[in-house]
C-alpha cells in the first residue's frame, strides 16, 4: 500500500509517501528525523493485520511543509535524513 | 430500499434513518455496527451477518460522544434492538476515538474503502470522498483493501467547509449550490485561487463586477472539481470510480469532476454518506470473527 | 535625482518618492477593483506628501504582484529584488530580510554587498501571510491593531491545531466557547503564524542581522512571537509596508544593489 501523508494547498503539494510493502517498521527513520515526524504503529489502514509500519504522526500531517522546511534548504540540499536512513527505500517526498 | 425512511430537514443536510422491516435481527449470528462521527454529520450502521439492517444519518453536535450516541439511538429506533444486542461496534471518522460504546477505532480511510466495496461491489477501484472538513482519494482492490490513499484535511479547499464559505457569501442554501451552478449558458473561467480565503476575495470582486450568483458558483464549482481531480491524479484513477461524502450530493461539482476526468461516477444505491459507517460495521464483524477464532 | 518606486500589492498600492536616498514623500491607498485608478491615487498622494509635481519624477520603477500594470514605468523589479534593495539600504548589516505582506511571505538572504543569494516564498495560501491574522481578528471580533496588543498580554501558550485560515477560524470560535482568554488565543494565532514564517526563513538559512518588513511587521504580537521563535531580535523600519516601494525608488536612482 502507498500511504500518502500530507496535503495540497494553494502553495503546492506536500506529501510524504510510505510504501507499506517495503516498510519493515524498523523505526530507523523515526530516529533519524530531528522533528518527530514519524512513528511506528500497527498499520492503521489494515485493521485485520498486526503488521507494524511507519506513519507520519497525526499532528505533523497538516504542517509537513513547515516542519520539513529546515531539511529542505533552497540551495545545496543534502539528502533527507529520513530517506537516507531507510534501507528499504520505503519513504519518498513529493516536494 | 427507501421505504420506511423518515427524513427531516434539520440544518444543512437532510437527516434520515432506515431499517429493513423484513429482516429479523434475532436470527442473526453476528450483529455488528459502525459509527462514523464526522465533523459535520454522523452516521450509525447496523449489520446482521454482514447484511445491511439499519442506519441513521444526522448532524454532528458540539459533543462527539453525544453525537455518536444520538446516531446510534436513531438507527436503533423502531428495531426492537438495544445497544447491548450489538456484539461489536467500531468507531470511525474524525471523532472516532470519542465513540463511548465502540470496542475499536479504525481510520476512516480503511472504513471508506471497505464500505465502498460493499456499496458498489468488487469492481470499484477508485473512491473520492469529499467530506465536511477533508477530502480523501482512495484506491482499493477487489476485496475492499486500501492500495493507496491520500487525505487532505489541512486545507479547506475541496471540502464541504470551503463550499459553505461560498454558499454563505452568496446567501445560497448549500443544497442549492450544485443546481444553481449549472444554470449558466457557458462555463466561466474557474476561480483562479485555490485558497478559500483568496477565492472568496476573488468571488467578491466578480460579484462587484456584476457577475450573477450562478456564474460565480459555476466558477467555484469548476475550481473545486479541478482541485480534487489534481488530488486523484496523484494516485491514478481507474474505473470503476465513485464519489462519496456530502459533496457527492452536489451535482455542480460532481458533473464537473466527471467532465474533467472523462469518467462517469457510479450511481449509488445507498446514501453515500453512510459508506464509512458501513465499512466500520464490516470491520466490526471481521474483528469479532477473528477474536472467536483465537479462542 | 528624484525617483519614485511603486509597489502594487495584493491589498495596498504604495508609492515612495526619494531624492539621493532621502524619502521626500509617500502614499498608500487600498487596491480597489480599478487598479489604474488606485495607482494614480497612490502617486497623487505621494506627490502631494512630497509637495512635488509629477514632472519632477525623473524615473519610476514598479514592483509588486501588479507591477506590469503601472503605465509609464521605466522598469519593473520583482518583490524579492525590491525588498532586498530597500531593506539593505536602511540596514546594510542585514543578511536576512523577511517580508510578510497581506497575501505573501518572503524570506531573502543577502550577502555583504546586499545581493540576493537565496529566497523562499509562501504564496497562494492565506496561512502564511497577513490574511491569516486578519481572518483571526474577525473571528475574535477585534480590530487587527488590537489583536497584536492583546497577544502581548497573554500569559499562556495555547496550541492551535488548524493550519488553514478557514479551519483556524472555526478553531478560534471553539476556543472562545471553551472560555479561553482572548489574549491567549491572539498569542496562539501569532505563534502559529510565526512558526510558518520561521520555517520558511530557515530554508534560506537565517543569518543575523534580520530585517522584518511588510505590513505585518506593524503587528507587535506577531513580532513578539517571531522573535521568540527565531530566538533573536529583528530590525523593523519605521514604515515597514513601504520597503518594497522604497527599494524600487532606490533602484530607479541607481542607489540599490
Amino acid at each position: 500500500m502507498i500511504a500518502n501523508y500530507g496535503y495540497k494547498d494553494g502553495s503546492g503539494e506536500y506529501f510524504i509517501s510510505v510504501d507499506t510493502e517495503k516498510c519493515t517498521g524498523c523505526g530507523d527513520c523515526v530516529e533519524a528525523c530531528l522533528y518527530g515526524v514519524f512513528e511506528v504503529v500497527e498499520n492503521p489502514l489494515d485493521p485485520l493485520s498486526d503488521d507494524q509500519v511507519v506513519v507520519v504522526t497525526e499532528a505533523e500531517r497538516k504542517k509537513i511543509k513547515y516542519t520539513c522546511g529546515p531539511c529542505k534548504p533552497v540551495s545545496d540540499r543534502p539528502p533527507l535524513p529520513c530517506m537516507a536512513a531507510c534501507l528499504e527505500d520505503a519513504i519518498s517526498h513529493s516536494w | 430500499m427507501a421505504e420506511d425512511t423518515t427524513s427531516k430537514e434539520y440544518w444543512r443536510w437532510t437527516e434520515s434513518n432506515w431499517h429493513d422491516p423484513d429482516m429479523d435481527w434475532r436470527e442473526g449470528d453476528i450483529v455488528s455496527a459502525g459509527v462514523d462521527v464526522g465533523s459535520v454529520s454522523s452516521q450509525a450502521v447496523i449489520m446482521v451477518d454482514g447484511k445491511l439492517y439499519a442506519y441513521s444519518n444526522m448532524r454532528t453536535g458540539s459533543d462527539s460522544p453525544k453525537s455518536a450516541e444520538n446516531a446510534m439511538d436513531w438507527a436503533l429506533e423502531g428495531t426492537g434492538m438495544a445497544l447491548d444486542d450489538i456484539h461489536y461496534v467500531v468507531g470511525t471518522g474524525y471523532g472516532r476515538v470519542n465513540v463511548p460504546f465502540a470496542k475499536r477505532a479504525i481510520t476512516e480511510i480503511a472504513c471508506h474503502a471497505r464500505g465502498a466495496n460493499f456499496m458498489y461491489g468488487p469492481t470499484i477501484k477508485t473512491v473520492l470522498d469529499m467530506g465536511g472538513q477533508d477530502c480523501k482519494a482512495i484506491r482499493v482492490d477487489q476485496k475492499g483493501k486500501v492500495v493507496s490513499f491520500l487525505m487532505n484535511d489541512k486545507c479547506a479547499a475541496g471540502t464541504g467547509r470551503g463550499m459553505e464559505v461560498f454558499a454563505d457569501l452568496l446567501g445560497v442554501h448549500i443544497t442549492k449550490v450544485g443546481e444553481m451552478s449549472l444554470q449558466v449558458d457557458e462555463e466561466p473561467p474557474m476561480v483562479s485561487s485555490t485558497c478559500v480565503v483568496f477565492a472568496k476575495s476573488e468571488a467578491s470582486a466578480l460579484l462587484r463586477e456584476g457577475w450573477p450568483k450562478e456564474k460565480v458558483l459555476a466558477a467555484y464549482c469548476l475550481a473545486m472539481a479541478h482541485r480534487v481531480v489534481g488530488l486523484l491524479e496523484r494516485l491514478g484513477i481507474e474505473e470503476d470510480f465513485a464519489i462519496t461524502g456530502g459533496i457527492a450530493k452536489n451535482i455542480g461539482v460532481v458533473s464537473r469532476i466527471e467532465k474533467e476526468l472523462e469518467i462517469k461516477a457510479l450511481t449509488p444505491s445507498l446514501d453515500t454518506q453512510i459508506a464509512g459507517a458501513i465499512g466500520g460495521a464490516l470491520f466490526a464483524r471481521a474483528l469479532l470473527q477473528k477474536e472467536r477464532k483465537k479462542k | 535625482m528624484i525617483t519614485a518606486g511603486i509597489d502594487v500589492g495584493a491589498k495596498n498600492v504604495k508609492v515612495v518618492i526619494q531624492e539621493d536616498g532621502k524619502i521626500l514623500g509617500k502614499g498608500l491607498v487600498l487596491a480597489g477593483l480599478d487598479t489604474q485608478a488606485s495607482i494614480k491615487e497612490a502617486f497623487d498622494a505621494a506627490l502631494k506628501d512630497a509637495g512635488l509635481a509629477s514632472e519632477k519624477l525623473e524615473k519610476v520603477f514598479a514592483t509588486g504582484a501588479g507591477r506590469k500594470e503601472v503605465p509609464d514605468a521605466d522598469d519593473s523589479y520583482t518583490e524579492v529584488g525590491a525588498d532586498a534593495a530597500g531593506a539593505t539600504y536602511l540596514y546594510p548589516q542585514a543578511r536576512t530580510v523577511i517580508d510578510v505582506g497581506a497575501e505573501e511571505g518572503r524570506a531573502i538572504r543577502v550577502n555583504e554587498r546586499g545581493k540576493v543569494v537565496d529566497f523562499a516564498i509562501n504564496e497562494r495560501c492565506a496561512a502564511g501571510a497577513g490574511a491569516f491574522t486578519e481572518a483571526m481578528a474577525r473571528a475574535l471580533e477585534v480590530e487587527l491593531e488590537e489583536l497584536g496588543q492583546l497577544s502581548l498580554t497573554s500569559t499562556k501558550a495555547v496550541p492551535m491545531n488548524a493550519q488553514c485560515a478557514v479551519f483556524a477560524e472555526s478553531e478560534v470560535v471553539s476556543l472562545i466557547h471553551a472560555k479561553t482568554e482572548k489574549q491567549d488565543i491572539a498569542r496562539a494565532v501569532h505563534d502559529a503564524m510565526a512558526t510558518r514564517i520561521t520555517s520558511m526563513a530557515r530554508r534560506v538559512g537565517v543569518k543575523p542581522e534580520i530585517a522584518l518588513v511588510g505590513g505585518v511587521a506593524r503587528n507587535p504580537g506577531f513580532v513578539d512571537s517571531l522573535q521568540r521563535d527565531l530566538e533573536t531580535e529583528v530590525l523593523i523600519p519605521e514604515d515597514p509596508e513601504y520597503i518594497s516601494a522604497l527599494g524600487a525608488a532606490l533602484l530607479a536612482a541607481g542607489l540599490g544593489k
